[in-house]
Formats: structure tokens, sequence, C-alpha cells
């Protein structure tokens, strides 16, 4: 016979005990649970650079890795500090970001997407990356843009100049430094105005991706309004090399201008055949035939060559600008690696200081701290002048450089020169207009992760 | 018509490059038995020839020229070539610019050599395994080769331009009588169709016309008996694997002023080479030709606006379309043997 000694108070007794006793750990960890991903408890942050190390963007990349340790550099009180003595917010002292030392890892976005979100994961989860910066491609960015959102992770984007990337495709934890594919063309049609009138017929040859699209829609837009007809726009497949076949009835259309919405390589071959195939040779319509690059990179005026001359592009930065912020950081990158910066690599150095700033500003590590003190946040110093990071979308906003190839570079790296400075008022855009993606497109909320 | 004439002249230039490429491929797959996925690399190797010699003879050294200032605004350190100080600015000048077509002297050697070497030291010891391996073998070296280029001359492309007087383009139109520009062409894009059809000549011609070129043929045919007749047959294959390569390297050479070469330029010919071989028929020279300048002439064909928009993507899809359509209709490709590749 068993004696059952179980009685409803004992239960109840032995159900708090051992209810108490599940929810002490729970208690006394809460405090120190991370209220964020990857909130950094030693003394480093560890910030990740994720750039094209391999494919045909690796030059890029490279050029952007240099500039991003620089900036940890300078950031750890090391070299000549470059433009911490010109930026204009004094929040960081060169002892790291709150006291911490930075270190950084390095990814290697491929230029393909998903091998971009593989290394931006592979940084946040296995290296405790609290941030992701840099990249070369505005698909590249959406895509990292999108897991930085979800993983809680704020996301300074590289060189991505698509209306997506701070337009339909915007995101809270998500900043774009770089200019976008609309500034160009609000920035380059006064220019082209001036210089090759306003009765013209233009041929786009246009990438088929998403930076394609926008950078097509914008400048067909903006040169229409200027009483440019579009004559036709033909998609080139991403992969294209010889573009031949494309550039071959260009002549015959009645166009007598040709538009390259090509970028990197494609840029290059499209560039060159064009020029191979005599268009700037020709005239039609009783006027020159001209090309007009409308988005320009320091690499691909190199790979371009002599065909550069004359052909009218725009950039977020060149090394040229005079504003003391960009002298300190051209001294500073020159004096390290023999070179001037690219501007890709000028928005990754001022992305990563923007992000120390923001930081520090803040006083916490915490994302959507972080996106805050970005969110609105004026400053200069960093080389491309007066400057805003709006809080709508989180484009930055300042001048517009309009570059023209120079007709004889008097070494390797004076092949582009700058023409006009557009002024910022002249390339603003209401947060929630058409062509960023109108009044639905949204930030979403922060995600703080964790 | 002149619309049509200007997209088959596209055509037979871009299916120059697809007919050497497949050229090569063919004559290693009809020799060695081998599947060789290193043979676009080979191109991009000759292609970086032109670099190379270009940048030899452009070889500089330094002059302070204190009146013009540097990014830092250091006095300028102004490049002269050797060069124009050894032969005078104007014969200097003139040697750099032909840097391309005296290329090709650099690189028929450069390629027997590599070709040589790669077939010597690594693919010989493949013959007897299944294709799957020698594509995986030649393949990593294919990437191998990029990478070494990649090492020495970075990622982005580098202009190569053709010599001065073939620059710009000639109005083919105006001479066949249609209205000014209707026709409009590179120079350059006709001397690169024009070389390859020598090439493609010359090749014909070495194994139609010599000793060599017979023996090779048999060995082709049966390589057992050519074997058993006391011929080192081996060794010719050898040799034409070298030649096989020098073809590739001299499409390439050509090629650098057209596409600013770069080091992974090689595996965008290589896949559409592959397509070519196949529905030319395997094994078969003038099969590998006839549909490289087919290929390129549809590919060309598809791209047109008015192609595109009947049919969009028509011109990223043409050359496999055309290849599934081969394959089905005429399994052995457009002048394929029996028996090769069926077992």
């Amino acid at each position: 016979m068993s004696k059952n000694d179980l009685t409803r108070r004992g239960v109840l007794k032995t159900g708090a005990v051992a209810g108490a006793g599940l929810a002490v750990p729970t208690i006394f960890t809460a405090g120190s649970a991370r209220a964020f991903t990857n909130e950094p408890t030693g003394s480093n942050v560890v910030l990740g650079f994720n750039v094209p190390q391999t494919g045909p963007y690796a030059d890029e990349g490279m050029d952007e890795l240099r500039a991003q340790e620089l900036a940890v550099q300078h950031l750890n009180g090391e070299g000549d500090g470059g433009c911490l003595a010109t930026f204009s917010s004094k929040a960081l002292d060169g002892t790291g970001i709150l006291g911490k030392k930075v270190t950084f890892v390095t990814g290697d976005t491929q230029t393909k997407s998903d091998a971009a979100r593989a290394a931006a994961k592979s940084m946040i989860e296995k290296d405790g990356a609290i941030m992701i910066n840099g990249g070369s491609s505005s698909g590249v960015a959406v895509a990292v843009q999108g897991l930085c959102q979800e993983a809680g992770i704020i996301f300074m984007a590289g060189l991505t100049h698509s209306n997506d990337t701070t337009g339909k495709d915007r995101k809270k934890n998500g900043f774009r430094h770089f200019f976008n594919a609309y500034m160009s063309a609000a920035a380059l049609a006064p220019v082209l105005e001036k210089a090759y009138g306003t009765d013209r017929r233009a041929y786009h040859l246009t990438a088929d991706y998403t930076w394609g699209w926008t950078q097509q829609e914008s400048i067909a837009a903006s040169t229409e309004a200027m009483g440019w007809e579009t004559v036709e726009n033909v998609l080139t497949p991403l992969a294209a090399t010889d573009f031949s076949s494309y550039i071959a009835p260009v002549l015959n259309s009645g166009a007598d201008v040709l538009v390259l919405n090509h970028y990197g390589g494609n840029m290059v071959n499209s560039l060159t055949q064009a020029v191979q195939f005599g268009l700037r040779d020709k005239q039609v319509n009783g006027k020159n035939f001209e090309i007009v690059v409308p988005l320009y990179s320091e690499l691909m005026a190199a790979g371009a060559g002599a065909n550069v001359a004359g052909v009218y592009g725009s950039m977020n930065y060149n090394w040229q600008l005079d504003n003391e912020g960009s002298k300190a950081f051209v001294k500073s990158f020159g004096e390290k690696y023999g070179r001037p910066p690219s501007n890709s690599a000028q928005t990754c150095y001022a992305q990563v200081l923007l992000y120390a700033d923001a930081v520090a500003r803040a006083g916490s590590f915490d994302p959507c701290a972080v996106a805050e003190a970005l969110e609105g946040f004026q400053f200069d110093g960093l080389g491309n002048g007066p400057t805003l990071y709006r809080a709508e979308d989180h484009q930055c906003f300042k001048d517009v450089l309009v570059m023209k190839g120079k007709e004889a570079p008097a070494n390797e790296f004076d092949l582009l020169e700058i023409v006009d400075v557009t002024p910022v008022a002249q390339v603003e855009y209401p947060a929630d207009h058409p062509m960023f993606g109108g009044a639905e497109a949204t930030l979403g909320e922060c995600n703080p992760g964790a | 018509m002149d619309a049509i004439l200007l997209q088959i002249l596209n055509g037979l230039d871009k299916g120059s490059a697809y007919a050497l490429i497949a050229l090569g491929l063919t004559l290693i797959f009809g020799t060695l038995g081998v599947v060789n996925f290193a043979h676009g690399a080979l191109f991009m190797v000759g292609a970086f020839c032109a670099i190379f010699l270009q940048r030899l003879l452009g070889t500089s050294f330094e002059i302070i020229d204190e009146t013009q200032k540097d990014f830092l605004g250091n006095p300028l350190k102004v490049q002269a070539p050797y060069i124009e100080y050894w032969f005078g600015k104007d014969i200097g000048a003139s040697i750099i610019d032909w840097s391309v077509p005296l290329a090709i002297l650099l690189t028929i050697p450069v390629m027997l050599v590599i070709g040589y070497v790669m077939e010597r030291g690594l693919i010989r010891h493949f013959y007897k395994r299944p294709h799957a391996d020698q594509i995986l073998v030649t393949f990593g070296l294919a990437i191998v080769l990029q990478e070494i280029i990649k090492y020495f001359y970075g990622a982005n492309p580098i202009q190569a331009p053709e010599p001065s007087a073939f620059k710009g383009s000639v109005d083919l139109g105006m001479m066949l009588g249609f209205q000014a520009n209707a026709i409009v062409y590179p120079i350059w894009r006709l001397v690169y169709f024009a070389f390859s059809v020598v090439i493609i000549a010359g090749v014909f011609a070495f194994l139609q016309f010599t000793t060599f070129g017979m023996v090779v043929r048999a060995g082709m045919v049966d390589r057992e008996t050519v074997g058993m007749l006391g011929i080192n047959i081996d060794k010719r294959f050898t040799i034409m694997f070298g030649i096989a390569a020098a073809v590739a390297g001299l499409a390439g050479v050509m090629y650098a002023p057209i596409n600013a070469p770069n080091y992974h330029m090689g595996m965008d010919f290589l896949v559409l080479s592959f397509v070519v071989v196949v529905v030319g028929g395997m094994g078969s020279l003038p099969g590998a030709v006839l549909a490289g300048f087919l290929l390129g002439i549809l590919e060309s064909a598809a791209s047109t606006t008015w192609a595109t928009t009947t049919i969009p993507g028509i011109n990223q899809i043409i050359i496999y379309l055309v290849a599934i359509i081969v394959l089905l209709t005429r399994p052995r490709g457009l002048m394929g043997r029996k028996g090769v590749m069926e077992d």
C-alpha cells in the first residue's frame, strides 16, 4: 500500500518555490541582458567594413578599405587625425568611440547581393560588428540594408547611387552619405543646357538593374524638362561587355546625344566603344554629337582613359575640392597611400566618422539612439561642405559636383575636372517624391535587435 | 536593309572572337580529348600581353617639374618614357602607339610556352580521368591565372588603344550607296575581323598542307594506329595544345583595344565559346568556325531594338535557344562527327 503525502497546499508551496527558483536567473540576468545587438562589453568596439574585395569592383573596394582603415586610425588618435580637426562636431577626441578602442573586420561583397549579405551576417554574428559600412553597388546596398534592419545594426552605405536606397527601399537603420541619381540629373541638367542647348535628342543606353532604371528615369525627366527629347531608351544586360550592337544604331536614330546610364566596367566598355564608333566625331541635326555619363568615378575614368575627354558627368566628391575638410582628408590619405582618394573612399571615410560621432553624441551604441543622433544632423568639415542628414529618408544633402573629362591630363590622377559645384538647393526634393517611392515609402521602425 | 547589314557586321566581328576561341577549344578537344575550361583565361592572358608590352615600352624615368604641382602640392613628377629618350620623341611615341600590333610578336612565344607548360605540367595527368575532373582542374587553373593577373594589374579595366592610324570609323554605308551614317563601323573592328580570318585560314592551312598537320589530323581520327606507326603523337598533340593557346592569345591581344582588358574578361567568352563548340559539333574545326560566326550574327541581331521590344530579353537567351534547337534536331551539332562525346 502506498501513501500519498501530496496536499494542495504542498503543491502550491513547491510550485511557488520552483517558480521563484526558475525566475531568479532571469531577474538577475535581465539587468545585464543586451538591450541591442552586439552591445560592446569590453574595451574594444568592432566595426564591419563590407566592400568588394574580389570581382570587377575590387579596386574600388580596396580604396574604400584604405579610407575606412584611415578613419579607424584617426578615431583611435593615430596618424594626423585627418578630418577630426575640421569636423564641425567636436564629440570625437581621438580616444576611440565612448572610450573604447575601435577595431574592424572586413567582408567581401563580391558585388553580389547574396555574398554581401552572407559577409555582413558573418561579421555581425561571428565577429560582433556593431555597424556595417561600405559597398559599391546599389543592389548590394539595398540587400545589406535590409539585413542590417532585421539584425538591429546600423548600416552606413558606401557607393550607392540608386534612388531606391533612400527611396522605396529606405530603412530606419540605414543611412546614405552618397548622392543619388536624382541629384546627378538635377545637377547636370543646367550644365548640359548651357553646353549643348535646349534642342537636343537623347538616346539612352541603360544598365538593366535598379540603379540603371532610376538613373535613366532621373536624367530623362531633367533633360526633358529643359526641352530635350528622349528618342530611345535601350536596356542593356548588366553582364554585357560588347555594346557594339547597341551603339551601332545610335547614329541612324536621329539622336545627337548619347546618355550612358552605365557604371564600372559597363561604362568603360560602352564609352570606349562609342568613341571607337566615331560618335564624337560626327555631326547630327547640324550639331556635334555628344556623350554624357551621368555618374563618374575616378577608377572608371582611369579605365576609360582618353575616351572621357570632354564628356560630362557628376560626382559626389572629388579630391580637387578646395575646402578645409577636403584638404585635410586628401593630405592624410595621400601621405599614407601615395594617391588621392576616390569619391567612394571619401564617402566611406565620412560614414565611419559620422557613425562614431553620432554614438559619441548619443552616449550609446544603441542603434536607435545612434539613428536619432544622425537624423537631421547638420555638419561640415568632412570634405563636401555643409551637409544635412535628412531625418525623413536618411539621405545626405550637399552640393553636387559636375565633372568633365580633361582633354590633356597632366598625370594619372588628373583625368577629371570640376566644372560646376551645384548648390544643394538645386538638387533637393521632397521625401515623398514619386521617384523615391512616393507617400508610401517609409523608414519603418528602428530595430535595436537582441 | 542598312540596319540588317550593320548587325551582320557586328556579328562577324563578335563571331571572330567566338570562332578563334572555339577553334582553340576544338583543337584541344579533338587532339587530347580534354575539355579545357582555362581557354577563356588564355584569351585574357593574350590581352594582357598587350598591356604588358604597352607598359614595358612606356617604362619611364621621372623628371621633377617645378612649375607644376601634384595633388599634395609637391613639385610634379613627370614621367618620360626611356624609349622616347633613346629613339627620339616621334619614333619613341610611334613605337608606343603601335604596342598592340607589336604585342603579337610577344604573344605567340609566350602563349606557346604557357600552353606547353600547362599541358605537360598539369593537364596530361587528367587524360584518363572523367571529363568532370578535367573541367574542374582546368576551371581551377583559369581562376589561378585570373588571380595572378589581378595581383599584378588590379581589377580595374586597363586601356590598350589601337594605333592612331586605325582609330575612328569608316562610313561603309556611303560606300555601298546608303545615306550617310547608316553603316558606320570602327576601323579596328574591321582589322580584327580580317586578322581572325587570316589566323583561321592559317590554322586550317597548317593542318591541311603540312606533314605535321597531316599527322595530327590522322591522330585525331585514330590515335592508337598513328602511335603504332612509330610516331610520337603525344608530343605533336602537346604542340597542338600550345598552338591552340597561341590562337586564344592572339584573339585576346587584338581584342584588347575593343574591350579594355580586365582579369575576368576570359570568363565572359568562355561559356559562350563552349556553346559555340557544342553547336558547331564537338571536335569539328569547321563547325566551330561556322558556329562562331553564326551565333555572333544571331546574338547581334537579337540585340536590335526591334528584337528586344518584340521579345524582351531575347538578346540574353538567343545563343542558348539556338543551342537547344540545334541539339534537339542535330544532337552532334552542325558539323559534329559520329562517336565524339557519345560514349
